[in-house]
């Protein structure tokens, strides 16, 4: 138990921290650009085999007491706790446990993501100059723009596997060419619930979505068992088990599970990384030798570490400006759920078939509504169509005694069910943060990262407006009962009133973005435009951290981008277009 | 034979499980025909097996074609194991289980829980049993519904859910993977 595992190398390239989307498409970039790459990653290897030929494991099932209720996929709260509080009049802290968890296993959240792969929009990184700003919060434009992005996105989408139809959205921003793959099957209750919405005005379209809709990148064709969010038994998504065994298959890159990063080595000036200690699965302290760092470990853990790195005393490393893990991000989701007369299915299907943008389109009467509560404008984020459940989490939510089987019978709340989520932007804001519980230790005896976050006005506001047009939506639908909620409660929406603390005021939205702002000015950001940490000549930060907005559409596409950019630029490859690569080959 | 609880203690929790989730004619079985009790016997006995019985395998459980791998429990990290341990059988004043301090497991739980219910509670009647348990502690009865839940609707390998027989009731397949659903039932009513 003591002294480091000889059998492993000790120097490598590049040490990427965290094997989620974005890690793993550094690894995937830095390893066909030939540099030789370890990935270290806390979580468990559930995903995909570590020796040739790094065949899918085939370990996730349709478990939802697994899945759902025994963290299969990690962190367990009892050994890495989360804090939160609202603010500082909270004291240190309000409750410790679980806060908007994130899973942590080789392929990070992106074996539990349902694959809605959207792209942002043009505005969306201009929306301080488009939309101006707003009191109380701090909207900015990012240092890259839609076609700084366009082709990398469009990367992405090959690399990953989307299925879409490019014409369908008629809000959608310009694109170089069609998704890789057709649509997969319309969801029954989606078509009911897209043909409602035209007749209201709104513009609902097939999700473009990771999902395998033909056999794609040796993967075959989703078969619709409904589960997108348990982990894909038969590996029909591509997030990210797609970047991870492209890398692997290039003989230069190394996947260690269950190893924890404790901290970032640097030079004496803490100019340069050198490279990071770790813990490994049986917690025997190692260390590995770099020429780079990737820090990917997600917007709270990412903050974390570099806040436990360097001079603690100074705010951690990379921190000259003082505003890392600042900016919090989550999306503020609104949810209008309706009760229908007849069974609906939601359970079949990619969980999310239909999208629809037109809440971050605000039209004139949406900016009248906004000044009418003493706001500049406000945007609501893309609606998701959907209502997939399994039977436990439907069934905890029901009274006990006679009802309850009667309930479980009618399935008002599942089977009968029909849902609009809605991805709320989340206005970034200088209070809300990441920092170091004072307390709390995780079970290395690392400090626990705590949470200080309360949404802005302009969230709950855009809730309030948008949710009742949701509602009446599902009327039209066919719904016989409707109400609306959001996450966090935040006093609003028909449930606020009766909800425990926990879900008042933490989100569980699985979004977290910011903490390590991009930006071109070092006194007002932590990253450049290129995700180069600007007081680090060799670390990169290759998630959703670096979001300078969060916008009001699922991340993991834009991170997925700005990851393979960032990665390219450090490897001194062009980041106007990204360099050609093997395109996955259809299996036989 | 129950693996942690005793007789008595099995009853009990029987009994207390079917006032939660009852069996109503013409609507659905109750937890006692799903055996309940034996998922919440199994989970809190969890480490009478090995592997330990708290995740199961995977991909398929055969019910719809394919490999059944279900059975096959995944091994525990050393961390899983720890952290197991601690939620089942409580902290127990051994400094490595007290990460950030004592933790009562559901085992405790369940012992004092029990008691609370009394020593006749499976042969008094329904409304004097649901008198009992409104006035049992919270955080049993909160743990029970929980895997009340779980045990009647969850996979009938982790010990409840008997022969599928909750899912057939709410007209639910379960895990259908390998066969999935055909594009025609997912896009028809």
């Amino acid at each position: 138990m003591s002294g480091p595992d000889r059998s492993r190398s000790t120097e490598c390239d590049v040490v990427v921290v965290g094997s989620g989307p974005g890690g793993a498409t550094a690894a995937d970039v830095l390893a066909i650009a030939g540099w030789n790459v370890v990935v270290l990653e806390k979580g468990r290897n559930l995903l995909i085999d570590t020796d040739p030929p790094y065949a899918p494991r085939a370990r996730f099932a349709n478990d939802e007491i697994k899945n759902l209720f025994r963290h299969y996929y990690g962190p367990d709260p009892l050994l890495e706790p989360k804090t939160f509080r609202r603010n500082a009049s909270d004291g240190a802290r309000l409750f410790s446990g679980e806060v908007n968890t994130m899973p942590s296993m080789v392929g990070g959240a992106g074996p539990h993501a349902d694959a809605k792969l959207p792209r942002f929009r043009e505005i969306d990184f201009r929306l301080r100059s488009e939309m101006g700003p707003v009191d109380g919060a701090d909207v900015e434009d990012w240092p890259v723009d839609y076609a700084d992005l366009e082709a990398w996105y469009a990367r992405a989408e090959r690399d990953i596997g989307t299925a879409g139809d490019h014409n369908a959205n008629p809000y959608a921003a310009w694109r170089s060419g069609p998704y890789p793959m057709p649509p997969g099957p319309d969801m029954y209750g989606a078509v009911l619930s897209s043909e409602a919405a035209a007749r209201h005005g709104f513009h609902p379209y097939r999700a473009p979505s990771g999902v395998n809709s033909v056999p794609y990148g040796g993967r075959p064709a989703c078969n619709n068992c409904g589960f997108c969010m348990m982990g894909c038994p038969i590996h029909a998504k591509g997030d990210p088990i797609a970047m991870l065994q492209r890398a692997l298959l290039t003989g230069r890159c190394e996947i260690r599970s269950e190893c924890v990063v404790t901290e970032i080595v640097t030079d004496p000036l803490r100019r340069k990384a050198l490279g990071v200690r770790y813990l490994d699965a049986d917690g025997r302290a190692c260390e590995l030798s770099a020429g780079h760092v990737v820090v990917a470990g997600g917007a709270f853990e990412t903050p974390r570490l570099m806040l436990r790195s360097g001079d603690i005393a100074t705010g951690g490393l990379g921190n000259s400006s003082g505003l890392l893990g600042r900016f919090l991000m989550f999306h503020f989701q609104t949810y209008a759920i309706g009760t229908f007369p007849f069974r609906l299915h939601g359970h079949r299907g990619r969980a999310v078939t239909h999208l629809m943008d037109d809440l971050m389109v605000p039209s004139a009467s949406d900016l009248e509504a906004a000044r009418s509560v003493d706001l500049p404008w406000f945007r609501g984020g893309v609606v998701e169509h959907g209502a997939a459940a399994g039977p436990i989490q439907e069934a905890i939510h029901y009274p006990s005694g006679d009802p309850h089987t009667a309930l479980m019978a009618d399935s008002p709340m599942r089977d009968r069910a029909w849902v609009f989520t809605v991805q709320g932007e989340d206005l970034p804001q200088w209070a809300n943060t990441v920092d170091l519980d004072p307390a709390v230790r995780d079970v290395h005896g690392l400090a626990a990262g705590r949470v200080t976050y309360e949404p802005h006005r302009h969230e709950i506001e855009a809730a309030r407006h948008w949710a009742p047009k949701l509602e009446a939506v599902l009327r039209e639908m066919g719904a016989v009962h409707t109400f609306w909620t959001t996450s966090p409660s935040a006093g609003v929406g028909s449930f606020a009133e009766r909800t425990p603390p926990v879900e008042r005021y933490a989100p569980t939205s699985r979004h977290w973005m910011g903490t390590c702002r991009m930006g071109d000015d070092p006194r007002t950001s932590v990253v450049d435009r290129h995700g180069r940490f600007h007081d680090l000549d060799n670390v990169i930060c290759a998630d959703s951290s670096v979001f300078t907005t969060s916008a009001g559409y699922n991340p993991t596409l834009t991170l997925v981008a700005l990851a393979a950019r960032a990665a390219s630029a450090m490897a001194g490859l062009p980041v106007t277009v990204p360099v050609p690569v093997p395109v996955p080959a259809p299996s036989a | 034979m129950p693996v942690w609880f005793d007789v008595a203690q099995y009853a009990a929790v029987e009994a207390a499980a079917e006032r939660l989730i009852p069996h109503v004619e013409g609507r659905g079985p109750g937890a006692r025909r799903a055996g309940v009790v034996d998922y919440i016997d199994s989970t809190l006995g969890a480490f009478c097996f090995e592997p330990p019985r708290i995740w199961a395998g995977g991909p398929y459980s055969g019910r719809f074609g394919g490999d059944a791998s279900f059975n096959d429990w995944e091994p525990l990290s050393r961390l899983a194991e720890l952290a197991w341990r601690i939620r089942i059988e409580g902290s127990q004043g051994r400094p490595e289980r007290e990460v950030n301090g004592p933790v009562r497991g559901w085992q405790d739980e369940y012992r004092d829980g029990i008691v609370a219910l009394g020593a006749d509670f499976a042969s008094i009647d329904d409304d004097e049993q649901d008198v009992r348990l409104a006035a049992a502690p919270e955080a049993f009865r909160t743990l029970l519904h929980q895997h009340a839940c779980e045990g009647m609707y969850g996979a009938p390998e982790y010990g409840g859910n008997r022969d599928g027989i909750a899912w057939l009731a709410v007209d639910y397949l379960g895990d259908v993977q390998p066969r999935g659903f055909t594009d025609d039932e997912v896009s028809a009513p």
